[in-house]
C-alpha cells in the first residue's frame, strides 16, 4: 500500500504539465480565477476543450473507440489533479461528461456519429432540461410533454435552472411521453436544437450577480422522433445512468485544495492584512484543509478498487454531500479572510472583462460572489437533504 | 499508487478479526474490568503466538518488519473488541521507543522479548503542567557518579503497573548545571524510589500516576547516547496517534451498527425508528463520519514514515478529524437509543467512553488542529 506514482505514472504527469505550459494561455488562467460561477464562458472553456481535443484528451471518460484517451484510473486522476493546480478552464460538463455516455451508453448509430464528434471538438455546446419549476427535487414529477406527431415529437412546457442554455444550441432533456401509473416510466430523453421555433430563454441573474441559469420556454417545439435516445419511456434509466456514469472517478479534491490555496495566498498577503495571523482563521484553514486530506484519501481509496477491478461500493455516494460542504467551507472562509473588503459589489461579468482598475484588489474581486453562488452547492444535482436520503436508502438499506 | 491491502495484510486482518470476535464479548470485558490487572496474560501470550506483537519489529530483532498499516489493521480489530491488552504501550510506543533511540546493545536486549510476549513496558511522559506539549518535560536526571538519579512526576502512564520497565523522560543534569537535553531511561518495575499509583481507565484497561525520587539506575539505564530525544519521542507518538486513529475506527463502526440495527428494531408510534427522515439523516451523517474517520486513519498510517512534517500533519490532522467525527458518532449512538443509551446495561456505553478516551488521549481536537496550522507547509495535491 502506497500513495506514491509509478515512473510511468510520474512520466504522464510531466507530459500533462508541459500540455498545459504549452496550452494554458495567461489570458485563460486569468478568467478562470476571476469566474465566480461553476463554468467558465465558452469563448474560455471551448478554447481549452479544442486545445484538449487536439492532443486527444478530450474526453478522459470515454472508450477509445469514440475517441477516449483509454487512460487508468490513476491517469485520470493525475490529469484532474494537475489541472486543478494549474488553474486550467472549467469547462462546461454537460457534452462531455453528461449527454455524450448516454449517446454512447444508449444512442443510434447515426446519434454517435453526428454528435460525438461535435462534443469532444467543442463545436456544439450542450446544456441540461431537467429540473422544472414544479419539479425539483421531485424529478419524476416533471411535466414538459412531447406529444407524438408523425416523424416529430411536439414540446410543450418548461425548463428551469437550465446552466448556459443562453449559450448552448442544444439541450438534452427528459419530457414526459407518457401518463403512466409509476411517473418514472412515461419519461423519455431527448435532444433538442436549441434554435428550433418556439424556445424562448429567460435569464436568471443568481445572487451573486452572474447570469449562469436560465429559464427555457416550449412552445410547440418540434423535434424529430429520431431525436430521442434510446426506447420511448426509458428516459429516467438514462438520466439516473447519466448521473452515476461520473461515479467513483469524481476527483474533486485537487480542485478545492486549489480553492483553499487561493484563500490562504490571501491570508497571506499584506492586501488582507495578513488574516493568517489571526489563530481562529489559521486554525479554520487547517480544519478545512483536513477535510480535503480526508477526501482525497476516500477518491483514493475509490480509484484503488477500480484500478484492481473492485467495487468501490457505496463509499462514491458519499461523496457529493462532503465536497458541496467543504466548498461552502472554502468560500465562507474567504469572505472572512478579505475582511472590509466583502462590502465592495462589482456588477460587471464577466469580471476578466473589467476596463477600470476595480477599488479593490483584482484578486479579491471573485471571492464574495464565489460565496453567495457557492449556497448552490448543496442544492443543484440533488440537495443535500436528497443525498442523505439516497445514502439512508442505498448505503444503509433503511 | 495502491490502496488496496495485499494479500498478507488481507490475512491478518481476517485472523485478527476472527480472534477478536470469538474472544472479546461484554462479558469478558466486565471480568477485565474488575481485574487488578485489567487485561488478560494468556491473551497477550495468544498475541504473541500470532505474531501480532513482532509486528513493527525489525527482523533482526526477532520481529516481521510490517508497517504501520498493518498496525493499523490490528488496532482497528481491537477497537471493535474494546481490547486493553497493552499493545499501544508495550509495542507501537515502546519498541517504538527503543527501536528509535536504543543502543544496538539494548535493542537486542529488548526487541525480541517484545516480540515472544516475554517484556511488557510503559512510557511515562506526560506531567501534570505539560497538558499535551511533548517538550515540556519537568523530571530531572542528574548525572551521578555510578549512574543516573531521577525525580519528577509523571501522569497518565499507560499500563505502568503491567511493565516489566517503564521508559521515563527527564532533562539531563549534571554538577555544572542542566544540558537542557530530554532523554530517555528505562526504569526496571519495582526499582526503589518510585511510587505506582494505578487506576482503572475509562474505556477499558489501567493507567497510572508514577513519582520518581531519588531514584538510583545504572549508567546503562540511558536509553541511546543521551541526545535530545524529542525528535524520537515526537515520531513515536504520530506512530500512536495513527494506531488510536484506526482504534478509534473499529469503535465507531461497532457504534453506528449497533445503533442502525436499534432504529430499524426499536418500534415507536407504531413503526421503526428508522422510518423517520429526521432520523435517517442522523444515520446519513453517521455513516459519513465514519467513512471519513476511515480516510484520515489510513491517511495517517501510509504517511507515518514520512518526513516529520507531513508526518506531524498527517497524526495531528487525524487525531484532530477523528476525535470530532467520533465525539459526533458516540453521542449520536447514545442519543439514538434513548434512555436505553444512558445505562450500563447496554454496550454502547462501554465504546462511548473508550472513544472519550481516545480523544483525550495525547491531546484532543483543539491541541491538535493547533499543531497541524503551527507545523506549517500546506500541502498539494497527493502524491
Amino acid at each position: 500500500m502506497d500513495l506514491t506514482f509509478s515512473p510511468q505514472e510520474r512520466a504522464f504527469e510531466q507530459e500533462v504539465r508541459d500540455f498545459i505550459a504549452q496550452n494554458l494561455t495567461s489570458e485563460m488562467k486569468r478568467a478562470t480565477a476571476l469566474t465566480p460561477s461553476v463554468f467558465s464562458d465558452p469563448d474560455i472553456g471551448m478554447a481549452w476543450q479544442r486545445a484538449l481535443h487536439e492532443k486527444g484528451w478530450g474526453a478522459p471518460g470515454w472508450p477509445v473507440d469514440q475517441g477516449g484517451p483509454d487512460w487508468t484510473a490513476a491517469q485520470r486522476w493525475i490529469f484532474e489533479a494537475e489541472c486543478a493546480r494549474a488553474g486550467t478552464p472549467n469547462v462546461n460538463v454537460m457534452g462531455v461528461k453528461m449527454v455524450g455516455p448516454v449517446i454512447i451508453g444508449f444512442g443510434s448509430p447515426e446519434q454517435k456519429n453526428f454528435y460525438l464528434p461535435r462534443i469532444l471538438s467543442g463545436e456544439d455546446y450542450w446544456c441540461q432540461g431537467y429540473s422544472e419549476p414544479g419539479s425539483g427535487s421531485d424529478l419524476a414529477s416533471l411535466k414538459t410533454r412531447a406529444v407524438r406527431d408523425g416523424d416529430d415529437y411536439v414540446i410543450n412546457g418548461t425548463k428551469i435552472w437550465t446552466t448556459h442554455a443562453h449559450h448552448a444550441n442544444r439541450m438534452f432533456a427528459l419530457v414526459r411521453t407518457n401518463d403512466t401509473e409509476r411517473k418514472q416510466d412515461g419519461i423519455s430523453f431527448i435532444l433538442i436544437d436549441m434554435k428550433s421555433p418556439g424556445i424562448t430563454t429567460r435569464p436568471i441573474l443568481t445572487i451573486g450577480g452572474d447570469h449562469e441559469v436560465n429559464q427555457v420556454f416550449f412552445d410547440d417545439v418540434r423535434v424529430p422522433v429520431a431525436n430521442r435516445v434510446g426506447e420511448e419511456g426509458k428516459g429516467w434509466t438514462y438520466g439516473k445512468y447519466l448521473l452515476e456514469f461520473e461515479r467513483g472517478s469524481g476527483i474533486a479534491s485537487a480542485k478545492l485544495r486549489d480553492a483553499l490555496k487561493t484563500v490562504s495566498d490571501l491570508a497571506e498577503s499584506d492586501a488582507t492584512g495578513r488574516a493568517i495571523d489571526d489563530p481562529d482563521i489559521g486554525l479554520r484553514m487547517s480544519e478545512i484543509e483536513v477535510d480535503i486530506d480526508t477526501l482525497e484519501m476516500t477518491e483514493l481509496r475509490v480509484l484503488s478498487a477500480l484500478q484492481t477491478g473492485q467495487n468501490p461500493g457505496a463509499v462514491s455516494s458519499l461523496l457529493k454531500l462532503r465536497v458541496s460542504e467543504i466548498r461552502q467551507a472554502v468560500t465562507r472562509l474567504g469572505v472572512e479572510v478579505i475582511g472590509n473588503d466583502g462590502l465592495y459589489v462589482e456588477p460587471l461579468r464577466p469580471l476578466y472583462r473589467l476596463n477600470e482598475t476595480p477599488g479593490i484588489p483584482e484578486e479579491i474581486l471573485p471571492v464574495v460572489p464565489e460565496y453567495l453562488n457557492g449556497r448552490a452547492y448543496t442544492i443543484f444535482g440533488g440537495s443535500s437533504e436528497i443525498q442523505r436520503d439516497i445514502v439512508a436508502k442505498m448505503v444503509l438499506g433503511l | 499508487m495502491d490502496l488496496s491491502l495485499s494479500d498478507e495484510q488481507r490475512l491478518l486482518r481476517e485472523s485478527v478479526d476472527r480472534f477478536i470476535a470469538e474472544t472479546y464479548d461484554a462479558d469478558h470485558r466486565r471480568r477485565s474490568a474488575g481485574d487488578p490487572l485489567g487485561f488478560s496474560p494468556a491473551i497477550w501470550k495468544q498475541f504473541a503466538d500470532l505474531g501480532w506483537l513482532a509486528l513493527p519489529i525489525a527482523e533482526e530483532y526477532g520481529g516481521l518488519g510490517a508497517g504501520s498499516v498493518e498496525t493499523g489493521i490490528v488496532m482497528e480489530a481491537f477497537g471493535r473488541g474494546l481490547v486493553s491488552e497493552p499493545y499501544l504501550s508495550t509495542v507501537v510506543i515502546g519498541a517504538g521507543l527503543i527501536a528509535a533511540c536504543g543502543s544496538e546493545a539494548q535493542k537486542q536486549a529488548m526487541l525480541p522479548k517484545i516480540a515472544d510476549g516475554s517484556l511488557r513496558l510503559a512510557f511515562a511522559h506526560s506531567e501534570r503542567a505539560a497538558r499535551f506539549d511533548l517538550s515540556k518535560v519537568e523530571a530531572a536526571a542528574m548525572k551521578v557518579a555510578d549512574g543516573w538519579r531521577l525525580d519528577g512526576r509523571k501522569t497518565a502512564v499507560l499500563d505502568g503497573h503491567a511493565a516489566g520497565q517503564i521508559i521515563v523522560s527527564a532533562r539531563v543534569a549534571s554538577d555544572e548545571g542542566t544540558t537542557g537535553k530530554l532523554s530517555l531511561f528505562l526504569v526496571p518495575a519495582g526499582t526503589p524510589g518510585i511510587t505506582l499509583r494505578d487506576y482503572a481507565r475509562l474505556g477499558g484497561g489501567r493507567a497510572c500516576n508514577l513519582d520518581l525520587a531519588n531514584v538510583s539506575l545504572a549508567a546503562d539505564a540511558l536509553l541511546g547516547d543521551g541526545d535530545d530525544a524529542l525528535p524520537q519521542i515526537e515520531a513515536v507518538v504520530d506512530h500512536a496517534l495513527a494506531a488510536l486513529g484506526s482504534e478509534a475506527v473499529g469503535i465507531m463502526q461497532v457504534m453506528f451498527d449497533m445503533t442502525l440495527e436499534y432504529t430499524k428494531v426499536r418500534q415507536q408510534f407504531g413503526r421503526p425508528l428508522s422510518a423517520n427522515q429526521v432520523i435517517r439523516h442522523r444515520l446519513a451523517d453517521m455513516a459519513m463520519h465514519c467513512d471519513e474517520a476511515r480516510s484520515i486513519a489510513l491517511r495517517a498510517a501510509v504517511m507515518a514514515d514520512a518526513e516529520p512534517v507531513a508526518r506531524g500533519r498527517a497524526a495531528s490532522g487525524a487525531k484532530a478529524k477523528i476525535g470530532k467525527s467520533a465525539r459526533f458518532v458516540a453521542e449520536q449512538s447514545v442519543q439514538l437509543h434513548g434512555a436505553m443509551g444512558v445505562t450500563e446495561e447496554l454496550d454502547i456505553g462501554s465504546y462511548f467512553k473508550r472513544l472519550l478516551a481516545f480523544d483525550t488521549l495525547f491531546g484532543g481536537s483543539a491541541h491538535h488542529y493547533r499543531r497541524h496550522a503551527a507545523l506549517g507547509g500546506r500541502t498539494t495535491p497527493h502524491a
